[in-house]
């Protein structure tokens, strides 16, 4: 579990984070939901510990990150994975090098250890035959699901998605959320996700935080969020025709 | 009017401080032990070959032309009855060997190198790829840039070695061609009174200015933030900031060494 406790980060003057409070669930897809600009990635980067909060504490398992000496850092670091908005893959590196490569770095495997590894994550998002492909050569959707691979490569205990859906067509990015909420299930992995897509709120949002401002206005299930008497929710929520329609329909 | 300049001014050399100061954190950052030494390695010979391979043809048309041009100009410069025609070889070979192809070279490396380094981690810095290494947990200053700066400790003197031959030779050939002195004189002036400090000198320079490149153009493709627009501004500062920076310790080591 990934809780935040108490957490204040400004930039400059201005202040992002506004004691935000809460827990992220193990085995469980737990989303940051709100507007462009609420302090989701901000949120995000404090978590992952690229950005370190000016007040406030997050806790790996009860572990204080920002107390964590450099070592155990770098030890908690190899739990975690991350899948960024833009994939982040290495432009110089095919998919397999891209996959294999926190194997490298973190590990003592032997070459085919990590061959059967980057196979079996390949296989999983449904990527297999794309070993000897660079990132250039592939899709949005299957640059994302290449990002997912390299980030469950070293079995994380915490998985970390920055708007895993954003730019990807409707289909695609029900096939994204259905991957995430299966690897979560199947590797019983804290996984917190990023997204402005109410497609994966109603779908894969076990546990819902909604940011307004750096604030966290509202905290609950895919099965409340719909229903919810939280306006600020319910303005971001209800925004589009299309759900106003739906909710004229509840 | 004065206060308003005295402000600027302030406000100009707290920023010049700050920039240092992240420089110095930067080289802190970069000079730690690498993760794996097999990758390093690995990493060091791409870079070696990137940087050797991929300069070779702009150094050897730039110094053979550098060579015949300051041949031609010597020759006309010390024409006269008492002044023997080895001189101009011998005056060739200084100039080239003490200043031309260290400096110039080296300026010229600025732009062919620096601005290679600092639009590739520039663009790994906006592509979310250098958080992507930071999240693993690896140091990502260190993994990216230590292999760019000892390869090019390395390749760049023997860079500015091979120019220096390229500048001889076109010297060479321009007097073969033109005939302005003869070319036994010409040899002659090349072979007289060869110093192995003059060389000593060339090659401190090199390796400074070599630092210099790689480790101002990696820090200036490093803190980029924001995305193609800065990875633009990036490139032009790393260029000017690096050349005034050589230009600056050409002159103190000139003073310094002769």
């Amino acid at each position: 579990m990934v809780e935040v406790k108490d957490v204040f980060k400004y930039f400059g003057d201005k202040k992002v984070l506004n004691d935000i409070s809460t827990k992220f669930y193990k085995g469980k897809v737990n989303l940051v939901i709100g507007r462009s600009g609420s302090g989701k990635t901000v949120l995000m980067k404090c978590l992952i510990g690229l950005l370190t909060p000016e007040e406030g504490a997050i806790y790996y398992s009860g572990r204080n990150f920002n107390l964590l000496s450099d070592n155990e850092k770098k030890q908690l670091r190899t739990e975690m994975g991350m899948v960024f908005q833009g994939s982040a893959l290495f432009d110089s590196m095919t998919i397999q090098e891209n996959v294999m490569f926190p194997l490298d770095m973190l590990t003592e495997q032997s070459f085919d250890e990590k061959i059967e590894r980057v196979n079996f994550c390949l296989q999983r998002v449904d990527l297999a035959d794309t070993n000897h492909l660079y990132p250039a050569e592939l899709s949005g959707g299957m640059k994302k699901r290449a990002a997912i691979a390299r980030a469950i490569a070293c079995q994380p205990k915490y998985l970390f998605c920055d708007e895993p859906n954003s730019g990807l067509d409707p289909k695609t990015s029900i096939v994204i959320d259905q991957l995430i909420i299966e690897i979560t299930h199947d590797f019983n992995m804290t996984t917190v996700v990023n997204t402005h897509d109410l497609n994966s709120v109603i779908t894969i949002g076990e546990n819902i935080n909604f940011i307004y401002q750096g604030d966290l206005a509202w905290s609950g299930t895919k099965d409340e969020v719909l229903t919810s008497t939280n306006n600020l929710l319910n303005d971001f929520i209800y925004a589009q025709p299309l759900t106003q329609k739906i909710r004229e329909k509840l | 009017m004065h206060s308003f300049l005295l402000a600027n001014m302030k406000k100009l050399i707290i920023q010049l401080l700050e920039t240092i100061g992240e420089y110095f954190i930067f080289l802190g950052k970069v000079f730690r032990k690498p993760e794996k030494w097999k990758i390093f390695f690995n990493k060091l010979i791409y870079e070696m070959d990137a940087m050797g391979v991929g300069s070779l043809l702009i150094i050897a048309i730039v110094s053979i032309s550098m060579g015949s041009v300051i041949t031609i100009q010597t020759a006309l410069q010390v024409e006269g009855p008492w002044i023997p025609h080895w001189t101009v070889g011998f005056t060739v070979r200084t100039s080239v060997v003490m200043e031309l192809c260290p400096t110039i070279i080296s300026l010229l490396l600025v732009g062919n190198l620096g601005s290679r380094i600092t639009s590739e981690i520039g663009s790994m810095r906006v592509t979310e790829q250098i958080d992507a290494l930071e999240v693993m947990g690896i140091n990502s200053a260190s993994y990216l840039v230590l292999p760019k700066i000892i390869a090019s400790l390395i390749v760049n003197p023997v860079l500015i070695i091979i120019s220096i031959f390229f500048a001889l030779f076109g010297g060479y050939i321009t007097v073969m061609i033109v005939q302005m002195i003869p070319l036994y004189d010409f040899v002659d002036g090349l072979t007289s009174f060869f110093k192995m400090y003059d060389l000593y000198y060339a090659l401190t320079k090199a390796f400074i200015f070599a630092f210099v490149i790689s480790s101002v153009s990696s820090f200036y493709g490093y803190r980029i933030e924001g995305g193609a627009l800065e990875l633009g501004k990036a490139n032009t500062q790393g260029i000017v900031v690096a050349s005034f920076i050589i230009l600056v310790l050409n002159l103190v080591i000139t003073q310094i060494m002769l």
